[in-house]
C-alpha cells in the first residue's frame, strides 16, 4: 500500500497526481470467508480491520447493499465523547478516546481528530447537582471532566445567550475537554483502505437477503451477488438491524427511528466548542468549512425514511436559536437524515446470539459514530475468540432478561421520546 | 408533516399528536403465570417492520385519545386509522 505523507504529495504533485493507487478494491466475493462482516458503515470496517490487524485472520469480507460511507457513519454529526455516568459505558467510550488520539498515525489518513472539548449546559440548580454527580462518576473512572459555572463558560463561549430575561438562562455546564469532532467520512476511507490493504474484500452494493442456518450453526448467507459460505458472521448494519433480524426469527429490543442533522451557510469561526442545549436536545459545531454543524430530537415515530420531516427540525431550531441568537440569521444550507437502531435502554449490544457463529453489534442510538474504533475493536475480539472482551461484556443482550439495563438517561424503554 | 385522519375529530396535522409506538404490542393478563420471556416480548422486544406499521398515537391536542394509525414506515403514507379499541389488520 502507498503511504500518504507530505513527501508522497510533492512527488506526486511532479506528474500530475497520476499514478496514485485505488484507495480500496472492487472484488467479486469469493466462493467462502472465514468471516463476513454484514455492513460497511464505520463499524463494520472497524471490526474487519480489528480482526485483520489484532487476531491475524485474512480471509474477511465486508458485504455492504449500497457504498462504503453511505449510511449513517456518513451522516452523523461526528461528536465525540465519554461523558457517561454508568461504569460499562464510560470505560468503553474511553478505550474509543484513546484510539482516535491515535487514530490518524494509525490509519495513515487524516481522520482530523478535533478534541476541542464538550460543554453540556446546564439551566437550573438541580442540573448543575446531577452535572456535579455524572462529572465526578466520570473522573473515578479516569475520564476527563470540569465542572463550569456561569462566568466561566462565558469566557469560553461568549456567544450563548447570556442576557437575564431569558426562559432558560445558563447556570453553567460540564466539559469534557477531550471530547470534541473528527471527519466522519475519513474515518470510513481510512478503515477502509487498511482494511483492504490486509486483504479484506469489500464487497459494494450487495445486499444481503436471506441466511444459511443448519442445526442451529450459521453455514453462509444469500446476497444480490450470489450466496457465500462462512461460519461466522458480524451483524453491523445499524438501522437496519429489525430487517436483518426478521430474517433470523429474532425479535430484538430495537426500534429504527430517523434523525436528522443541518448545517448552515459557511461563515468565519465563532463557535471554538461542541455546545449542547440543558432544556431541550440541540447541539452545535463549526465544521473547518464554517458551517454551524446542528441536530436535536429524533423525528419521534418508526421510520427508514432516511430522510426528516420538518415539525422536528423547527423544534430543535428553535433550541438552537434560543441558546446561540445569532444563528436566526444564518441560511440553512443543507438538512439530512439517518436511521436509527434505537435499543430499549439507550446502551447499545455487542453479543454472541444463540446462533453459533451469529454475533450482534447494534443498539447504538444517535451516538455510535464516536464508538466506531472502540465497537470495532470490541466486536473483533468477540468473534475472533467466541468470547466477549470485559470492555463489552455488559452490553449483552441477555440484560434485557435479567434487569441489568444500562439506562444512562433514565428514558425507560421510551427511548425515541428524548 | 404528517397528516392523521383522528377518527373522533377528523383530518389533522401531526404536531396535535403524541407517538405511542407499536400498536399489536398485548399486555399479559392478569394474574397468569407469566413466563420471563413473554414479558420481554411485551416490554423490550419489537419487530420495527419495513413498511406497513400498526401504531398508536395519542390526540393530545385534541380529544386526548389514543387511536390507531396504519403507516408505512418508508414512505409515511396513512392507510388507516381507527379507533384504539378496534383492529387494523
Ligand atoms: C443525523 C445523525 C447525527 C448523528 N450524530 C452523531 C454524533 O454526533 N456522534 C455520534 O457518536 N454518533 C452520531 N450519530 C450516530 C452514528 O452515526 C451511528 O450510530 C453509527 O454511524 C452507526 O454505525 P455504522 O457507522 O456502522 O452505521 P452505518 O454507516 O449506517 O452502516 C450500516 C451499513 O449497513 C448496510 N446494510 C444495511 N442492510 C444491509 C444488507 N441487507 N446487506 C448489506 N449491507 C446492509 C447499510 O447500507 C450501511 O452502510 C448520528 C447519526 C445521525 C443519522
Ligand atoms: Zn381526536
Amino acid at each position: 500500500m502507498q503511504k500518504y505523507s507530505v513527501f508522497n504529495l510533492i512527488k506526486k504533485a511532479f506528474n500530475g497526481h497520476k499514478g496514485w493507487e485505488v484507495a480500496w478494491k472492487d472484488p467479486a466475493p469469493k466462493a467462502e470467508y472465514d468471516v463476513i462482516i454484514i455492513g460497511g458503515g464505520g463499524h463494520g470496517l472497524a471490526t474487519a480491520y480489528y480482526l485483520a490487524k489484532e487476531h491475524n485472520l485474512n480471509n474477511i469480507a465486508i458485504v455492504e447493499k449500497g457504498w462504503i460511507g453511505g449510511g449513517n457513519v456518513g451522516r452523523n454529526t461526528t461528536i465525540l465523547r465519554s461523558n457517561y455516568m454508568h461504569d460499562e459505558n464510560g470505560l468503553f467510550y474511553e478505550k474509543g478516546m484513546d484510539l482516535w488520539r491515535s487514530m490518524s498515525q494509525d490509519l495513515n489518513f487524516n481522520v482530523m481528530y478535533s478534541p476541542r472539548g464538550i460543554i453540556n449546559l446546564a439551566h437550573s440548580d438541580a442540573q448543575m447537582n446531577a452535572y456535579t454527580r455524572r462529572g465526578n462518576s466520570m473522573r473515578l473512572n479516569g475520564i476527563d471532566a470540569v465542572l463550569l459555572g456561569r462566568e466561566e463558560i462565558k469566557k469560553l463561549v461568549p456567544v450563548l445567550d447570556f442576557s437575564e430575561n431569558v426562559r432558560f438562562p445558563i447556570f453553567g455546564g460540564l466539559m469534557q475537554p477531550s471530547g470534541g469532532t473528527a471527519r466522519h467520512d475519513a474515518v470510513a476511507w481510512g478503515y477502509a483502505r487498511q482494511a483492504d490493504a490486509m486483504g479484506v474484500d469489500i464487497i459494494q452494493h450487495c445486499e444481503v437477503t436471506g441466511f444459511d442456518i443448519v442445526n442451529g450453526k450459521i453455514k453462509g448467507i444469500q446476497t444480490s451477488k450470489g450466496n457465500i459460505k462462512t461460519k461466522k458472521i458480524g451483524l453491523c448494519v445499524a438501522g437496519s438491524t429489525s430487517i436483518l433480524a426478521e430474517m433470523l426469527n429474532m425479535n430484538l429490543p430495537l426500534e429504527t427511528h430517523l434523525l436528522q442533522a443541518c448545517v448552515s451557510e459557511p461563515i468565519k469561526p465563532i463557535l471554538d466548542h461542541v455546545v449542547t442545549f440543558g432544556a431541550g436536545h440541540f447541539y452545535c459545531s463549526q465544521s473547518d468549512k464554517g458551517e454551524m454543524v446542528m441536530g436535536g430530537d429524533l423525528d419521534g415515530y418508526n421510520s427508514y425514511a432516511q430522510r426528516g420531516n420538518l415539525p422536528t427540525l423547527q423544534h430543535v431550531l428553535t433550541e438552537g436559536i434560543a441558546m446561540l441568537p445569532f444563528l436566526s440569521k444564518l441560511k440553512m444550507l443543507r438538512t439530512w437524515g439517518g436511521i436509527m437502531d434505537m435499543s430499549m435502554d439507550g446502551s447499545p449490544i455487542i453479543d454472541k446470539t444463540h446462533i453459533e457463529g451469529l454475533y450482534l453489534n447494534c443498539g447504538w442510538c444517535y451516538g455510535g459514530f464516536k464508538a466506531t474504533p472502540v465497537s470495532g475493536w470490541t466486536f473483533a475480539h468477540t468473534i475472533a475468540q467466541d468470547r466477549v472482551h470485559k470492555l463489552n461484556a455488559g452490553f449483552n443482550l441477555n440484560r434485557f432478561n435479567t434487569g441489568h439495563l444500562i439506562d444512562e438517561k433514565g428514558l425507560g424503554t421510551k427511548t425515541w421520546i428524548s | 408533516m404528517l397528516h392523521i385522519k383522528c377518527p373522533h375529530c377528523g383530518l389533522r396535522s401531526q404536531n396535535e399528536f403524541s407517538y405511542g409506538g407499536d400498536g399489536t404490542i398485548k399486555r399479559p393478563e392478569l394474574n397468569k403465570e407469566i413466563s420471563d420471556q413473554d414479558w420481554n416480548n411485551f416490554v423490550y422486544n419489537r419487530k420495527s417492520p419495513r413498511g406497513k406499521h400498526v401504531e398508536l398515537w395519542q390526540h393530545i391536542s385534541g380529544c386526548r385519545q389514543w387511536i390507531k394509525v396504519q403507516r408505512d414506515t418508508v414512505t409515511h403514507e396513512i392507510f388507516q386509522t381507527a379507533d384504539v379499541k378496534q383492529d387494523i389488520k
